[in-house]
């Protein structure tokens, strides 16, 4: 894709600074990620070429690791905790509530690219379930009200 | 001027802790009153969180749990009359659920910044690096042979034997890994360490380093932690200024240095091995043992990987001697393990105590039950792989072989307490869809005994035919049996461990008993 290749001189730089260091992808793939919001498979035969390695060790390793996108992420991205403390709490209950509120599955993206929903298991927040993660945030002792006034903000957000 | 302290932990974040601080330094101005916000870690007493507390010539005291609304009302009564404020809670030391506690690795909890040198070295910090360098590398592995430290992680193994493994294993490059993938559900001591006391982790990694013969350690953190990674690139940046990392370490003449590697949300890395697949920029793939970590780990070198909690229990059996920490416990599971209570309970948040009280005791002595109010059903002990444990067995005492001799582990210290609304069948899927979903894929009881065993599970509660569910729960057994032996790793090993406790102590959950039996 021509929009992938813009990204390239971000990437050179990324794997300049880091290709030395010893074990070198799972960092390069990060700041890859921190930088550009995903992983572009554009991005993947120079990294490949940088690290001596083949394209489908690193694809191997993108695919493997939950974290890493391949696509550009939605304006805010959502993760319910569903671990068993939050299930405890009714963590199931708000993922419905979730599901029903967007019309979306738990891995799903709004059309409008307003907002990605992604299940995650455990935020260390278990003293204080259920919690959730919003574009980096945790909010815990989530209550229904909550959560939809959470979803509304990213909603109104994404439309202005 | 009024001394306050609020945490900066990142779970009294997530339930208003900014909101709180920020409203008290705008009231404070709009009154003109001279205040001193200081950003302390979490006492751990999470269900007061937000905490507040402010010094006293008495020491300090607290108010919580704080919200931003109420702000106006606690400066009032903070000038005023504090003890009659409705949220007042009086001497924070003296609220039970803290002062039966035995802290050693959580001791500056709540008090110090965790940022602060200078408050680390104020309550002891150090001193166990500097007996350590005293003493040699020899002495240092015997008095952590001598205090009975096991591995923290979950697999309780002696401490001090893969030491002496790792410092005889030659004299070339070696590691020390921080094993931080914390992953399980209920458990969030290493978070509360790392983001709360960073320079505990790294003395007990710089005394593990010189001891051992490795001049580079490695700490794995989970992406899911983003302040605990932050919090320890910056406490990295203050030791090396200050000489504790870098070429010559708190004088000793030797080399040592860390480095943080981020997760990618893999749960299998928590698995050692995997573990050092990922730092090496592999897949988290499940390496078979024999070769042992110790003697061909990190990039196939000699390598100590411990948990967050074992390195950082070191300093204090260097700084207060071997005898004093094996004083703590009951057998052979000896110190103090800080028990984390989480899910549906009243008082969740960390419990630092000996090895050896009931798991009742936490339960309802310090949890105080069940949040909702409803009857207690179970707890999960250990994490994700732990067991369901009903309460006619709570009066276990907490200690690894007990809780093995029930088919049980203590793993991490995590307790998840579920009331009576919570089906156990639905846990034990969701048990075997957690494994199949997060498997490396590497054996086949792992990889494809997850996948069948969800099958299983739904098969067993679809069906009306009484025999039939028998049969299949017969199937399901087996399933367990043969994952927990042909399992690689534990990931599989122990998936078995929750499906098999749902299925034994809960049958009804699974249309199990007769309705006869079932009224």
């Amino acid at each position: 894709m021509p929009d992938e290749l813009l990204h390239l001189p971000v990437i050179h730089s990324i794997l300049s600074r880091q290709k030395d260091a010893p074990g070198a992808l799972l960092p390069i793939l990060h700041a890859i990620q921190n930088a550009i919001g995903f992983i572009p498979d554009a991005a993947v035969p120079d990294i490949a070429h940088a690290l001596n390695l083949s394209l489908a060790e690193v694809r191997g390793v993108i695919s493997f690791y939950h974290d890493f996108r391949t696509t550009p992420p939605a304006r805010h991205t959502l993760r319910l905790c569903r671990a068993e403390s939050c299930q405890s709490r009714g963590s199931e209950a708000l993922a419905a509530q979730l599901r029903e509120q967007l019309a979306l599955d738990d891995h799903g993206t709004s059309a409008d690219g307003a907002i990605s929903l992604r299940p995650v298991y455990c935020l260390g927040a278990c003293a204080c379930s259920p919690a959730l993660e919003l574009d980096g945030q945790v909010h815990a002792r989530l209550t229904p009200e909550r959560l939809r006034a959470l979803v509304n903000g990213c909603l109104e957000d994404a439309a202005c | 001027m009024l001394k306050l302290l609020i945490p900066c932990d990142s779970v009294a974040r997530a339930v208003g802790a900014d909101q709180v601080a920020a409203a008290l330094q705008r009231e404070a101005e709009r009154r003109q009153l001279p205040i001193d916000i200081q950003r302390t870690s979490s006492r751990g007493l999470y269900w007061l969180e937000p905490l507040l507390e402010y010094e006293t010539p008495q020491g300090r005291q607290g108010f919580g749990p704080v919200t931003p609304e109420e702000v106006p009302s606690l400066l009032d009564a903070l000038v005023g009359e504090p003890g009659g404020h409705s949220l007042a809670l009086g001497p924070i030391e003296q609220i039970p659920y803290l002062k039966t506690q035995q802290r050693l690795l959580f001791a500056r909890a709540g008090i110090t910044r965790p940022l602060s040198l200078e408050d680390y070295r104020a309550h002891g910090g150090f001193t166990g690096l500097e007996q350590a360098v005293a003493l040699g590398g020899a002495e240092v592995v015997a008095a952590v042979l001598d205090s009975g430290l096991r591995g923290r992680g979950g697999a309780a193994f002696p401490a001090g034997i893969k030491w002496r493994t790792v410092r005889d294993a030659g004299a070339g490059q070696k590691y020390v890994v921080c094993n931080a993938d914390e992953g399980d559900s209920g458990t969030f001591a290493d978070r509360m360490l790392m983001e709360g006391d960073p320079f505990l982790l790294i003395e007990g990694m710089i005394i593990a380093g010189l001891a051992v013969g490795a001049d580079k350690g490695y700490i794995y953190v989970r992406s899911e932690y983003p302040d605990a990674i932050r919090v320890l690139d910056q406490a990295f940046v203050i030791a090396r200024s200050a000489g504790y990392l870098g070429a010559d370490v708190a004088g000793s003449g030797r080399a040592f240095d860390l480095e943080v590697r981020v997760g990618a949300g893999a749960y299998i890395c928590g698995e050692e091995t995997a573990l050092l697949e990922s730092i090496e920029g592999k897949r988290g793939i499940v390496r078979a043992k024999p070769p042992l970590p110790a003697l061909q780990g990190l990039f196939g070198l000699p390598t100590l990987v411990h948990n967050v909690l074992t390195l950082a229990s070191v300093p204090t059996i260097l700084a207060k001697g071997a005898a004093f920490y094996r004083d703590f416990g009951m057998g052979r599971s000896l110190g103090t393990m800080p028990f984390q209570l989480a899910g549906n309970i009243r008082h969740g948040g960390l419990v630092e105590r000996a090895f050896g009280l009931t798991l009742r005791e936490l339960v309802e002595g310090y949890g105080g039950g069940t949040a909702s109010g409803r009857p207690l059903k179970a707890a999960q002990v250990g994490g994700p792989l732990g067991a369901w444990v009903p309460p006619s067995h709570f009066d276990t005492p907490l200690d690894y072989e007990a809780f093995a001799a029930m088919g049980a582990m203590l793993g991490h210290g995590g307790v998840v307490v579920a009331d009576d609304t919570l089906n156990m069948a639905s846990m034990a899927r969701f048990a075997l869809q957690f494994c199949a979903e997060e498997s490396c894929g590497k054996c086949t009881p792992c990889r494809l005994g997850s996948t069948r065993g969800m099958e299983v599970v739904d098969r067993l509660i679809a069906t009306s035919d009484f025999s039939e569910r028998h049969d299949q729960a017969l199937i399901l057994r087996d399933l367990c049996d043969t994952m927990q032996y042909g399992s690689l790793c534990a990931m599989g090993g122990m998936t078995a461990y929750p499906v098999a406790s749902a299925l034994k102590y809960f049958p009804a959950d699974f249309g199990l008993t007769t309705p006869e039996a079932a009224q």
